[in-house]
């Protein structure tokens, strides 16, 4: 058969063709990954747009209602409690969830005479996982990063310890590991890992519960203490408890100004 | 043909075999190496740790030549993608995580990672901040 330009081109659309259908089959068969197989996300986990909490204060407001959240938060996430001989707090403390006075914590411009009480309270204090959040802007590795649902997480096996994120937040609520924390864990939860010296954490807004459907450890204790001292859900959307408690009380958030947009709200 | 310098080069060609073969023969009256023995769990113990199949996550030719890319994939998925469910080739379900699915049945770090890790010289620091089930202050 004489090879013609035409003839040439005809057999390689042909083949051409018949690539496209039977590749699809040969990948299958060639014994790549079955149907079906890969990560997916775990039936039952709590999701939403934008996680976001409100913490009523009128009723979680002493320092002994703060502990008992510190204890449940640290206890669940292995956050060790380093104290001096004489138990008190040193540089060196972990903290997730703490407590701060009125004037620590909304430190922008007040009016010259506070009311007492509200000025008087102690404030539950954590991580506001901002929709700006400067940690994750400032983190030369990406080990600080914002989910889709606007947590901002931790990969602690990529932080170097540079502590960028720690001059970069607004809010105080990161802690540096200056020591191997083992030593301090008494009680540990072996579901949840422990950090290492070097690393940097902060709370997580309880990703790994709300993966497995629970609700935050502070949450459904603060309730368990006062109920409806805590909401926790979807900001964005319009019928859940958070827009429900944000509709019905006048809330403040700390540091307005700093433009980080907090996702934690303060019923005063 | 005159070699010169003929005595101080097969000296120092001699000396030099001598070095470069040292491990060699250094070590030849020494045991033979022997593959490392992990201790695999029983179907018991996997019963027991709660899972209905005895196989692990994966086939155990890829748990020996890939686990540690599995973790890292295992890793991103769980923490940047959010998703915790892995499922093998052949249709079975996981929780992804370390401590909650392989360290059930694995309860050893000592009798089951430290075997290869040991033998192949490695140093993971997963259990720095990872708690293995038992001993961890032994090893720690």
């Amino acid at each position: 058969m004489k090879r013609t330009r035409r003839s040439f081109l005809k057999f390689a659309g042909a083949t051409a063709a018949a690539g496209l259908c039977f590749s699809p089959a040969l990948s299958i068969a060639s014994g790549s990954p079955g149907h079906g197989s890969g990560p997916k996300v775990t039936e039952g986990s709590k999701h939403a747009q934008r996680w976001a909490m409100v913490i009523d204060t009128n009723k979680i407001n002493t320092k002994e209602q703060i502990l008992e959240l510190e204890k449940a938060c640290h206890v669940w996430h292995n956050v060790p409690h380093i104290v001096d001989e004489e138990g008190n707090p040193t540089k060196q403390e972990l903290k997730w969830i703490w407590g701060g006075h009125f004037h620590e914590v909304f430190t922008e411009k007040h009016n010259n005479f506070p009311a007492e009480e509200i000025e008087n309270r102690e404030y539950p204090l954590l991580c506001n996982h901002c929709e700006n959040p400067p940690c994750v802007r400032v983190c030369p590795t990406k080990a600080t990063y914002q989910r889709p649902d606007g947590i901002v997480a931790m990969d602690y096996h990529r932080c170097i310890g540079c502590r960028y994120c720690m001059a970069g937040c607004p809010f105080g609520a990161r802690s540096f590991n200056f020591m191997d924390p083992r030593p301090y864990l008494h009680e540990l939860n072996k579901d949840f890992p422990t950090r290492t010296r070097g690393v940097v954490e902060k709370c997580n807004f309880c990703v790994d519960r709300l993966a497995q459907g629970l609700r935050p450890a502070c949450v459904e204790k603060a309730n368990e203490i006062a109920p409806g001292a805590m909401f926790f859900g979807d900001l964005l959307q319009e019928d859940s408890e958070v827009r429900q408690a944000l509709r019905e009380h006048f809330t403040i958030r700390r540091k307005p100004s700093a433009g980080t947009e907090p996702g934690v709200y303060y019923i005063i | 043909m005159k070699f010169h310098y003929g005595m101080p080069i097969f000296a120092g060609l001699i000396i030099f075999l001598g070095l470069v073969t040292f491990p060699l023969w250094f070590n030849a009256p020494s045991e033979a190496y022997k593959d490392p023995e992990p201790k695999l769990p029983t179907e018991a113990e996997v019963k027991a740790a709660g899972f209905d199949t005895f196989a692990c996550v994966e086939s155990t030719q890829f748990m020996r030549e890939k686990h540690m890319q599995l973790l890292d994939e295992w890793r991103d998925w769980a923490l940047r993608d959010g998703k915790r469910s892995y499922t093998n080739a052949q249709g079975q379900t996981f929780e992804i995580s370390l401590q909650k699915t392989c360290m059930k049945c694995h309860t050893s770090k000592k009798e089951f990672c430290d075997k290869c890790h040991e033998a192949t010289a490695v140093t993971p620091y997963c259990w720095d901040c990872h708690i293995e089930p038992e001993g961890y202050n032994e090893t720690h």
